[in-house]
């Protein structure tokens, strides 16, 4: 009889951290201590803590073991599961470090960084084993599609999903609801119609989609069956990307068991409702996560936009009317349909109802997966779940929306986040990614950073993105360079608003965001790089220059040993009250790498 | 699946399974399994009671952990329930059998069974 299980992390992040080897080591052990009987182990999706991976989770108590090894399953065994005594120094605790004493949060769900979130798109990942459909379906899963198949009419799973107000998490915030209702009532006598999901999640530094896939396949399907019923559809389409193949997998081992138990084919649970779905794989066009390229590509073409309207609820997929939603937006549905709408817009903001998921980056402690309800504020993200910036460093800003948002600073720190919001201060909620940065990042550089990423992934087709996104790249490098001028800044401002009125899809139109918003915050920075030739943050490597201090060098040398490029040299003087001969960098030689500064004991050596 | 009765009888044969996971149960049935309880015979008592309370159907309620020494070695096994607002109950020198007959009365009928407490 078993009476505990352990949970370890199988999501890309501790799968990467070594979390297969720690599952060998369990079996090991379990088994040398006679508990298979005993002890389950569950193979679950990510727990959301991707900096403290592997993660291991015993129950019924909820231990939280983080950065396991191998070595220390054998404790955990010998210990937890078989005396019943927790191994204290290898429990999570709020600093993220392992305790030396006896932590006060041995239980996952009482640490701050789970504390303060509230699961509905995550809410199995981390639970359930997502290859089990079995797990799934005593987690309530499938319920709700029983429930729209057997109880409610389309439309009326279509009004409570508007009453719920879910709007799209990939992005643009459109009310799913309403996309729904376009796609049933817009063309009366299609013969033909398809619900599709957007699993090409390309931002950097974004991984919810993926999470969802990994953790709660099923979650997935169920909704997409339960758009299906909604809009009139049977035949579903899943654009992942190639990339992910934990998600690949697992989606695949989903849909077969799905088919299997019959809640994919022909009439499911006897209502006469048909529906199958298949997966498509990406190639790793970023483009092909805008809907009409997804589309394309889904039909065998080259991926590439086409201009709207047609929106998809007319002319999608293989020209027939088309839902195509994010998988956070469909991993929301089922619970919608259950919980009913009042309980899902209990949660959010008067416009942006339920929750968010974040995928956390960047300088913060807690990298990892959070979701938290909308209007939940970035100082709450950052400082409570997240765990503040590492090293006593001071906060600068927070990027959202990827390559197509823009930056927070720390005066917007209390700013509910939701959708509005973020648009009225110049970024975008985009698909979730938030990238934390401290003072030491350059603004004019992450500007730089997410147009080099646009320019390599425009796809060519209209020219203001094409040729547009690579000239702003260019005069960002001239600035990064010290060789731009203040009229400089003028036009390529101009430049940005150009492209956002004239490029053909929202890859084109929201490139410019990442220069516009660190233009209208942080333009102190684009003109000390201009005017004064120097960067703030020093990182732009063409305007720093390395120097050591001959007072406080104590001629060790040491510096000169690290440096690649043999650009320091010692010379003849010898500072007040020390032994040996103080060195210099030669500027035309050094290639600003910073070793040496991170080698010098003494901080003699400093950039500027 | 042909009918909603088919998914529930799904749902309801593996709830039992992972509401492990759950940690909402609201009785907690400590069994002190240090070197002093396992040497007692602690094992059989965790046994007893892991498989009892899932027969009787109580896996939902009540969940069963086990604690390192908790100091009284000569009245090992030694096993705690804790109910929320009430207070601990602490049986000592449990066996299997014992175990049967504590989860029979207290845990099903919410009685005290008083000759096996520590007097």
């Amino acid at each position: 009889m078993i009476r505990a299980h352990v949970l370890i992390c199988g999501g890309t992040g501790c799968t990467s951290s070594g979390s297969k080897s720690i599952q060998a080591a369990f079996d090991d052990a379990l088994a040398a201590q006679g508990l298979t009987e005993e002890v389950k182990i569950v193979q679950t999706g990510c727990f959301g803590l991707c900096a403290l991976g592997p993660v291991v989770i015993v129950h019924p108590d909820g231990t939280f073991y983080s950065r396991v090894t191998p070595e220390d399953v054998k404790e955990i065994v010998s210990e937890h599961l078989l005396k019943g005594r927790v191994v204290d120094h290898l429990v999570y605790n709020d600093t993220g470090d392992k305790a030396e004493a006896a932590p006060e949060h041995a239980s996952l769900n009482d640490t701050a960084f789970y504390k303060a979130q509230k699961r509905v798109a995550l809410r199995n990942c981390g639970v359930i084993n997502p290859e089990n459909i079995d797990e799934y379906i005593a987690m309530d899963g499938y319920a709700a599609l029983g429930k729209a198949l057997t109880e409610m009419t389309p439309d009326q799973v279509i009004e409570t999903v508007l009453a719920s107000g879910l709007r799209g998490r990939g992005g643009a915030g459109f009310p799913t609801g309403k996309k729904w209702e376009l796609a049933r009532n817009l063309v009366k006598d299609a013969d033909q119609k398809f619900v599709a999901c957007n699993a090409d999640e390309g931002d950097p530094g974004a991984f919810m989609d993926r999470s969802v896939l990994e953790g709660d396949p099923h979650a997935l399907i169920e909704a997409m069956a339960i758009a299906a019923y909604a809009i009139g559809a049977n035949k579903g389409f899943v654009y992942v990307r190639a990339e992910y193949p934990i998600a690949v997998s697992r989606l695949g081992i989903a849909i077969g068991q799905a088919r299997e138990y019959g809640l994919l084919g022909k009439n499911i649970f006897g209502t006469g409702f048909d529906f199958d779905m298949e997966i498509r794989l990406g190639a790793g066009a970023f483009v092909c996560g805008e809907e009409t390229a997804l589309m394309t590509s889904i039909e065998g073409h080259r991926g590439e936009p086409r201009p709207r309207p047609p929106f998809p609820a007319v002319k999608g997929l293989f020209g027939k009317p088309t839902v195509l939603n994010n998988v956070e937006t469909y991993a929301n549905i089922p619970q919608i349909i259950l919980k009913g709408a009042e309980w899902f817009s209990s949660m959010g903001t008067e416009k942006s109802k339920g929750t968010k998921v974040f995928a956390l980056g960047g300088n913060i402690k807690n990298t990892g997966l959070v979701e938290v309800p909308m209007g939940t504020t970035l100082r709450q993200i950052v400082e409570e779940i997240g765990g503040g910036i590492p090293g006593g460093k001071k906060f600068k800003a927070a990027q959202t929306g990827g390559p197509s948002g823009g930056c927070i600073p720390a005066q917007h720190l209390d700013i509910p986040i939701d959708y509005d919001n973020l648009l009225s201060i110049g970024s975008m909620m985009g698909s979730g990614g938030l990238i934390v940065m401290d003072e030491d990042s350059c603004m004019v550089d992450i500007a730089k950073f997410f147009l080099e990423f646009t320019v390599d992934e425009s796809c060519g087709k209209c020219t203001p993105c094409r040729v547009g996104t690579q000239r702003l790249l260019e005069m960002l490098n001239k600035i990064t360079e010290g060789k731009a001028t203040l009229e400089d800044l003028d036009k390529m401002e101009e430049l940005c608003h150009y492209i956002k009125k004239n490029a053909l899809c929202g890859l084109g139109q929201t490139a410019p965001n990442p220069v516009l918003s660190t233009l209208h915050f942080f333009r102190d920075e684009y003109v000390a790089h201009i005017v004064d030739k120097k960067c703030p943050a020093g990182v732009c490597k063409s305007l720093l220059t390395f120097s050591i201090d001959k007072e406080k060098c104590i001629g060790c040398g040491l510096c000169a040993r690290n440096c690649p490029a043999d650009a320091i040299t010692k010379t003849d003087y010898i500072a007040p009250g020390k032994k040996l001969p103080a060195w210099e960098i030669d500027p035309a030689k050094c290639v600003k790498c910073g070793a040496c500064i991170s080698g010098c004991k003494f901080k003699a050596i400093s950039k500027g | 699946m042909k009918s909603l009765a088919e998914l529930a009888a799904i749902r309801d044969k593996m709830k039992d399974k992972v509401v492990l996971r759950e940690g909402s149960s609201q009785i907690r049935v400590v069994v002190g399994m240090a070197t002093c309880g396992i040497a007692a015979g602690a094992r059989p008592v965790l046994s007893a009671f892991v498989e009892g309370i899932n027969n009787a159907g109580l896996s939902a309620n009540v969940t069963v952990t086990q604690t390192g020494c908790i100091g009284i070695c000569q009245y090992e096994p030694v096993v705690e329930i804790y109910e929320a607002d009430k207070e601990k109950v602490t049986y000592v020198k449990m066996t299997p059998e014992k175990a049967a007959e504590v989860i029979e009365r207290h845990l099903k009928g919410g009685k005290v069974v008083e000759e096996y407490i520590i007097k």
